[in-house]
Parts: structure tokens; sequence; C-alpha cells
């Protein structure tokens, strides 16, 4: 009967938010990002001008773009390994038989999460602050120099990334425990019975058995990390010396500061062209690593 | 190894991480009970000298933390039910209705994940302004009324539902409405909860869009307030914790209460790809 | 496009209520206007600040609102850092206030913008606001093409703080005149072992560069504001003091974010300069100790070779075209232009009146410390008219603090500043060489 009908029914009302804001916006980026829709031109529409692929032409002849590319997949390339490392190592000692009070501590690990990025991104500006911070005060206990955390251009990346990993790695060590809680015990007592060690365990149980997990946390950590903002945003504001500018930085300032939409919107389709293309060569290349199927 | 040192060793990490997990969060805690000035000091005090409630009398009576206060609460309880309402239903439907391209459109959906929400943004701004919804709770709101992955999440759930009851009630005669009504959503409670507090917390949280659409700080959001406050009052740091406090305690409340159906959803949403 | 020709105000929803009726915004748009309520009744002028003022006027208010009991003032404040922005999100997004405090460098972007209501028939008609008592080049930078769009409210020129008695214990006893002998007076008060530095530049902020460049007799922009300048000898003047006060250690390279609380660390000799506004006479009177206040002054700005040149900055009040309350704005324009409300604002904050008048009375006018100031004033010049100043100024300091971080050269860095200005002045080029009859930006 009309169980169709029915169907676009309860569908129409997600279907319409999505598409009207969400697909069309995606859809009228990629023609803004053909123009030179900015200021002037909201003042005025005759203003505008079909500018081809220019906009994409002068980014990627402005040095702005390639560093704040460089310093986004600076974030990517060291943030995403670490923080995955920091998960899967809390999983498994939150899996390990000989762990005590696990109720609170998957709870003390995972709160972090919860946090609204921008208020514990203003403690964080306060812990790392080289005066009076507490890093820098514990630092000198041990006999280090202070470090200006925030303020060097060499160290603030490096202090984000710390950031972002404190702030986010409780989200996939809940994933890994589950994938880990889900491999046959019986595996290692084999193992064990073969007198194999606790890291050739590792090596040939537990790492295979987490295979599609670890692919599948892995591509969702990669694109959640080359959309980093907020942390800049309010622990650096983008410096010092722009060290701190990523691709979605350059992409709000030359939005939402400057109003130049149309190159904007060619830095967002830019980024989403990379995030694409490194998604899809993490997928290829695990496909042929492994024979097992994606996630 | 011995095992009585690999139990040492195994707590002993999972002490310490949950040291440097929780330190930040007590530490502005008890920042925000110190008198302006007191942290700036040398070696930085651990807690209060004379606790004061000073900076939150501050913050509500100068600097407007209590509208945004009420702003998020507002804001995220209204996208939390209005998304609540559209992911279910077309979850459900995905799930359970049949008709004719459905697989093929909700990997279309699936497919959309991959475009990161700020290439939208653009635009949307430019939309907005033409319906007339910059700077009103309205343009937080709207677009925030369905997530793929809230669709997603239902879908995955709502699969478990015998499709022999949903017969059974259709020979019945019951209309699809009531079905769903019904039949459906009593056994979709669980993913309900999960969801809603998903939903609340994204939203609470939400920073990059509250930030771009809402101009008049009548309207800010928590994060946007701080945010914003922060860069005024960055010397006073006990200012800003109290302001932290605010800002987190509501979502961290809500997790602790909610623990378990958060706990469920995350993993329902990503394991069972 | 607007529905039903509705203004946008109309869409405040107020409560959580309204929300459950926002099924309807999506389901069925054109109904959307039915869901606010329309806010024509209440006579409430919205009037945004910038910074520390919306704190010191909120003061001001009950004065007029007691005088004018129909109107409602409802202030605003941007943080500093974020107001130029906001400015132009409201103006992109369509949703302004009624009127605006508004930094006389950014007027030219609002008039290009055709955000800002002509004022001269306005000001014809008052009996408050006479433009012979401002000062010109204040009053000057209000005028775009011949038309007047903003009454000045405050003057900011950047001078030297300085502390007397730390330069009169390394054998100075007055501020320098000229450029050679502020750097030796630098080099005497730097000393790298003790951690203290002549002066305290944060790298990024641009106005303290900006101060030295306009002491040179170079334009900033050439051709009519379509090219950028920076390459000129002038400029490459400024630019060269300026880094060389880095290189040789008379300035930390910090941004201000990391100087923390510069206040206390002038009190205790950190710096013995500070090249900053009016408002920090306050600051200064508030946060150092009593027995510290005879040890500080100001002082203009030494030229590079004679007395120099203040930046003519400052904040104007402007009525933007979309007002719903122009009456109501413009009686409070008034009220705040008054000589003697004047005084009162510059008690409660150091904000600088723009007028002669308001100089002649109140404590103002037997203030040592604004004395200065006040001779700056008539030596000050404006910085470009285009509205793309604002960003050419960051993007000026972007590549000038690489230049500080030894990065680039004096050469490459003016090389650099001009590049960028050029393209960001490309828009304007085109503009200005295909005037189109309707474009409004076109002045």
């Amino acid at each position: 009967m009309n169980s169709s009908r029915t169907a676009w029914l309860f569908l129409t009302p997600a279907l319409l938010v999505l598409g009207v804001f969400f697909l069309l916006p995606v859809i009228a980026a990629l023609v803004l990002s053909l123009t030179d829709y900015d200021l002037y031109a909201l003042a005025n529409i005759h203003n505008l001008r079909f500018v081809a692929l220019q906009n994409y032409w002068a980014l990627l002849h402005q040095p702005l773009f390639w560093s704040a590319l460089g310093h986004t997949v600076y974030f990517v390339a060291v943030g995403v390994p670490l923080s995955m490392g920091t998960s899967l190592g809390a999983a498994l000692l939150l899996n390990s038989p000989l762990a005590r009070c696990k109720p609170f501590f998957r709870t003390a690990l995972f709160a972090p999460v919860v946090t609204t990025v921008v208020a514990v991104a203003v403690i964080w500006r306060y812990l790392f602050n080289t005066k009076y911070g507490m890093a820098n005060f514990v630092l000198g206990h041990l006999g280090i120099h202070p470090v200006d955390w925030l303020g060097d251009p060499h160290w603030a990346m490096p202090t984000i990334i710390l950031f972002a990993v404190w702030k986010n790695f409780g989200y996939n060590m809940i994933i890994f425990l589950a994938g880990l809680q889900a491999i046959p015990l019986d595996l290692y007592e084999a193992a064990r019975i073969d007198g194999a060690s606790a890291w050739r365990q590792f090596r040939h149980i537990t790492l295979p058995m987490l295979g599609p997990t670890l692919l599948m946390v892995s591509i969702l950590t990669v694109s959640g990390y080359f959309q980093l903002f907020a942390e800049p945003y309010v622990m650096t504001e983008g410096g010092p010396l722009q060290s701190t500018t990523s691709v979605l930085y350059l992409m709000y300032d030359e939005g939402f500061k400057w109003w130049n939409l149309g190159s904007a919107s060619a830095v967002a389709f830019l980024l989403f062209l990379i995030m694409f293309a490194v998604t899809a060569l993490m997928l290829k290349l695990a496909r042929r690593g492994h024979d097992g199927e994606p996630a | 190894m011995n095992p009585r040192l690999a139990k040492a060793l195994i707590n002993g990490l999972l002490i310490g991480g949950a040291v440097v997990a929780l330190f930040p969060l007590l530490w502005m805690l008890s920042v925000s009970f110190m008198q302006p000035g007191e942290a700036s000091a040398l070696p930085p005090p651990l807690l209060p000298a004379h606790a004061t409630l000073g900076n939150y009398r501050e913050l509500f009576v100068h600097a407007g933390m209590g509208r945004y206060l009420l702003n998020s609460l507002a804001v995220s309880s209204v996208i939390t039910a209005l998304s609540l309402a559209f992911n279910l239903m077309a979850g459900y439907a995905f799930a359970k209705l049949r008709f004719a391209g459905r697989e093929r459109l909700f990997q279309a959906l699936i497919g959309a994940l991959v475009i990161p929400a700020q290439v939208a943004m653009l635009p949307l701004f430019l939309l907005l302004k033409y319906i007339g919804l910059v700077n009103s709770y309205a343009g937080v709101i709207v677009p925030a009324m369905a997530t793929v992955f809230g669709i997603f999440l239902v879908r995955q759930y709502a699969r478990g539902i015998p499709d022999e009851l949903l017969e059974a009630a259709r020979i019945d005669g019951a209309g699809e409405w009531r079905i769903f009504g019904q039949i459906v959503l009593p056994l979709l409670k669980p993913i309900m909860v999960t969801l809603a507090i998903f939903s609340f917390l994204a939203a609470w949280n939400d920073f990059m869009w509250p930030l771009i659409v809402l101009t008049g700080q009548e309207h800010y959001t928590l994060p946007i307030g701080l945010a914003s406050l922060a860069r005024e009052h960055a010397q006073d740091s006990e200012l800003m914790m109290a302001g932290s406090v605010i800002t987190v305690l509501p979502v961290i409340v809500l997790f602790l209460a909610m623990q378990r159906y958060y706990l469920e959803g995350l993993l329902l949403g990503s394991v069972k790809g | 496009m607007n529905l039903g020709g509705r203004p946008h105000r109309s869409l405040h929803l107020r409560s959580i209520r309204c929300g459950l009726r926002l099924a309807c915004v999506f389901l069925c748009a054109p109904l959307i206007s039915g869901c606010g309520h329309a806010s024509a009744e209440n006579h409430e002028l919205t009037f945004w600040t910038i910074g520390r003022e919306g704190e010191a006027i909120i003061k001001l208010l009950p004065d007029f609102e007691r005088a004018h009991p129909d109107i409602h003032v409802n202030v605003q404040q941007l943080p500093m850092s974020a107001a130029h922005q906001k400015l132009l999100t409201a103006f992109a997004g369509g949703s302004m206030p009624d009127m605006t405090q508004l930094g006389n460098t950014w007027l030219p972007e609002m008039v290009a913008l055709d955000a800002l209501e002509p004022l001269q028939p306005l000001v014809d008609h008052s009996t408050v606001i006479k433009p012979d008592d401002y000062f010109a080049s204040i009053w000057a930078t209000n005028v775009v093409g011949g038309k007047l769009y903003g009454v000045p409210w405050y003057v900011d020129t950047r001078l030297l703080f300085y502390r007397k008695d730390l330069l009169k214990a390394a054998g100075f006893d007055a501020p320098p005149r000229d450029w050679a002998e502020w750097r030796r007076m630098l080099a005497a008060l730097s000393d790298l072992q003790q951690h203290t530095y002549g002066i305290l530049l944060p790298t990024n902020e641009y106005e303290q560069l900006m101060s030295l460049a306009l002491q040179e007799p170079d334009p900033l922009l050439r051709d009519g504001g379509r090219y950028g300048n920076f390459e000129s000898t002038g400029f490459k003047r400024a630019l060269t003091f300026y880094v060389d006060t880095f290189r040789l250690h008379q300035a930390p390279p910090i941004t201000n974010v990391e100087a923390g609380n510069p206040w206390s660390e002038f009190g205790r000799g950190v710096y013995a300069f500070y090249l900053s506004g009016p408002w920090n006479i306050g600051e200064f009177r508030k946060r150092l100790p009593a027995a510290q206040q005879d040890d500080w002054s100001t002082a203009p700005l030494p030229g590079p070779d004679d007395a120099g040149i203040g930046a003519a900055g400052g904040s104007s009040l402007v009525i933007f075209r979309t007002a719903k309350h122009k009456d109501a704005a413009w009686q409070l324009i008034e009220y705040l232009s008054q000589p003697q409300v004047q005084q009162r604002f510059y008690d409660l904050l150091g904000d600088m009146p723009p007028r002669r008048a308001s100089w002649a009375g109140g404590s103002l006018h037997d203030d040592p410390k604004a004395r200065a100031f006040r001779e700056q004033l008539e030596r000050v010049r404006p910085t470009p008219a285009v509205p793309e100043w604002e960003r050419i100024a960051n993007e000026m300091q972007l590549v000038a603090a690489q230049a500080i971080a030894g990065e680039l050269t004096i050469d490459q860095a003016t090389t650099e500043m001009d590049r960028r200005t050029d393209r960001i002045l490309e828009k304007r080029r085109w503009i200005l060489d295909h005037t189109h009859p309707s474009a409004e930006a076109n002045r």
C-alpha cells in the first residue's frame, strides 16, 4: 500500500534539514569558491566577480596557506599516533585482569572528553603559563628550565597537541576497550600454554584482532584532528608568529574575520579534498596490508 | 613478570593517568574559589587560602554569565528535543520501512559524513542571513535539528526490532504513526536516552558555529561567552576558572549521571559500523 | 529577499517556548515571521561599545534616561580584540545595532559598505555639536568622500609613558625629542642580565609601528590608496628603528598575551617606556601605589628629527542606516558630546575628549599627565582612509613580527608587506577602475 509514502513522511523532516542546511550550502560553497564574494559584494552584489579557479590558484601561491597546512599536518601526524597510543595504552591497562577499581578509572580517564573545549583550553592556558603555570613549576623542581609553552613558536603546537591528547584520548579508549573485551580469552590461553611473552601476545593476538577497530578509529581521529580550530582560537589566537594557525583557522579568519567568503570557501574545499585524499589513502593502504575487510 | 609487581605497575599507571586526567579539572575548581590575584604566585597555590564565592558573584552579577547559562540550557534543550524527534523518525524509516532507493539513500548520507561541516558554514551563514536567522537562537538550532550520526545510531538500534511485531500490528489495523508511537518508541527508549545525551553534550560544547552566527552577546552560549571573557580578562585567572566551572560542571554532572547510556551509544555508533 | 519585508529583529526568540514552534520554521519557512513578536513598541536603543567604554557609559546613562524617559539604552560591550570582526559580522548578518562606537580608522570601511547614516544634516541643526570646536584632524577622519558619518567621541593617540626617576638616574632630565636621543635612552635603560628593557612594544599590536611610520613624510599607501607604499625610504627607516629596538634587546619580543600585567612591570621598572594610549593614565593611577605616582609621566612622541606626529586615532559615534531609533540615537550622541559629560567621561575612564571646550574645564584642564596628549593632539595625522586599512595594518604587523624574529630582513619585510597589501587592494583597484553606477563602495 502506501508504506513507501509513510517512509517518506518519516524521512522528510530530517532530510529537509540536512538538505537545506547542509547539502545545499556545500554545493553553494563550491560555487562561492569560484567567485570573489567579499564585503564589497555583500554590500552590493554588482561587485561580485566570477574568478574561476583564481582563489585556489592564489591560495596555492600563498605562503600562509602552506604554513597553515603544515601546522595542521604536524598536528595530525604527531597528535593522532600519540592520541591513539595513549588510548590503546589506557585501554590495555583497564582491560588487564590485575586492574582494580575499573569503573572509577574508566570514568576518570574519560572525563576530559565530555568537557567543553573552550573551558578546558582556558584552564590549560593558565597551567602552561610561563611564569606562574603549574607545568613550569613542576619542571623547575626537576631542574628543567622554564619553557615558554604558548609563547614560543616551537613550543606552541606541541602544547596544543598535548592538550588535544589529554582532551580526546578517553573517547578512543572506550572503543578500544570494547574491542579488547571482544577478543576471545582462549586465544590468550593457548598462547600462554605455548609460552608466548606478553609482548608477543600483544603483537600476534591483540593487534590483529583489533585491526578493523584500529583502522576505523584512526580514520575518524585523523578527520577529527584535521578540523583543528577551537584549541588555537582560545589558547594562542593562531600565534605566536602564526605558528598555530591551522587550515580551519585560516578559513575562519579569511571568511568570518575579513569576509572574503570566496577565498574562504576555496580554503574549505581544499581542506575537504586533502582530508578525503588522506582517508582514501589510509583505506587503500589498510586494504593492501590486510586482507580483512574495513569496518 | 612477577604478578605482584605487574599489579602494582598497572594500578600505579592507572592512578597516574587518572591524576593527569583529573588534575586540571580539580585545579580549576580550586582556583575558582581563590581571591583575585591569588593564583598568580610562586609556588602556585593548590588550595585557596580563604575560599570565596566572589568570582561567581562577579560572573553572574556583572559579566552576564547567568544569561549565557540560560541561553546554553535553552538552545541545547531545544536542539536535543527536535533532533531527537527527527532522527528517530528518519532512523526508524531507514531501518524498518520499505521504499525504493532506501539503501542507496542511506549510503549517500553516510558518504556525506566525509564532508567536514565547516565547508557548509560560509554559505549557511548567507542562507540564514536571507531567512533572517543570524543572531538568533534559531540560527544555532535550525542547522542542528537532524544529524547523519543520529540517524545512523537509531537505524543501527532499530534494526533489532523484530519485523513480526510490526507486521502483527499492521494486520491488527494499526496506522503507521500509531505503530511508531506505541510500539517502536518504547522499544527505542535506551537509544533515545543515549541520543539525547549525545545531542545535548554536542550542542552544549559546540563552539565554531555559534561563534559565527551569534553576533549579539544577549544570545551568547556559555562557550562563546567564556571565550569572549577570556580575551578581555586574560589576567584574571580566578574569574576565568569560575567561568570554566560554570561551563563544564553541567555536562560533567550529566555525564556522571547517565554514563552507562553515553558509553553504550558511543560503542554502538562506532563499532557496529 | 527578506521574508515579507519584516525586519530581522522581529525574530528574536526570547524563550524556549518559542523554540517548540521552530518546527514550523523550516517546515513552512514563509511562516516564520509569525514566530517572533514585533519589538517596535519598546523604544530600546541598542548601543555597542568597544572595550572598557561600556562600563563607564553605564554610569553616564541614568542622567540621559532621566531626561529622556521614553528611551531605554541597551549597552553591549564588544571585547576590544573581537570588535572589528563583530562589527563586520553584524553587517554581514544584517544584525546591526542602532548605533555604535567605531574606531575612526574603521569608519571608511563601514562607509564603503554603505552601512552608516550621513550626519551632516543633523549636525547643521545641532546646538550642542560645533565642528569648529573639534580638533581638525580628528574631525576630518569622520568625513569620507566629503560626507560626515561620525561624531568624534574621544581621541586616542599613542605617546610615551615614561619613568621620570629611571630616566633621571640614567642621566636624562627630559623625555626624548628625536629618535637618536630616544635610542640612547633605551640603551641606557636596558639590561639583558637584569631582564629590564627600555620599552614594551607588544609584537601583536600594530599601533606602535604605525605611530612610528606616521612620523615619516611618505604616505603608507600610494596612488590614491591603490597600492602599498611600504618600500618607501621613510617606512623603511621607521621599521628599522622599530626592529632594531628588539634586536638591541631594548624591548622584549613578546605579545600582549604574554606580557600579562604591563602596569605592575612598569612600576617595578621592567620597562622604562611604554608606548600607549590615554586610557592608561587611569590604569597607572589605579594600579601603581601612591608613592610611585610622581615617578611617571607622559611625553609626546619623538620624531625622526624633531617633535613627532601622532596617529589621529580615537572613536566616533555613528548611527547605522538600518537603525530603528535614529532620533533617539542622535539625542544620545548630543548628550555624550556635551563638554561637561565628556569631562565626567574622562574622570571615569581617562578617555580624552575631542573638543577643545571639554579640555577647558574640569580635572582635565589641570592634569599634568594629560598635557602631553593635549600637545600631541594638535599634531596628529590620520591613517589611510581605505576600507582595507585594518587588514593591511594587521598584515603589516604580522610581517614586522617576522622581521623581529629575524626571519626577514628589512628589505624583505617591506617587499612582503607591499606584496600582501597589493593583493588586498586588488578588489579596490578594480572597483575604482570600473565605476559602476550603483557601486556604493566607490567613493
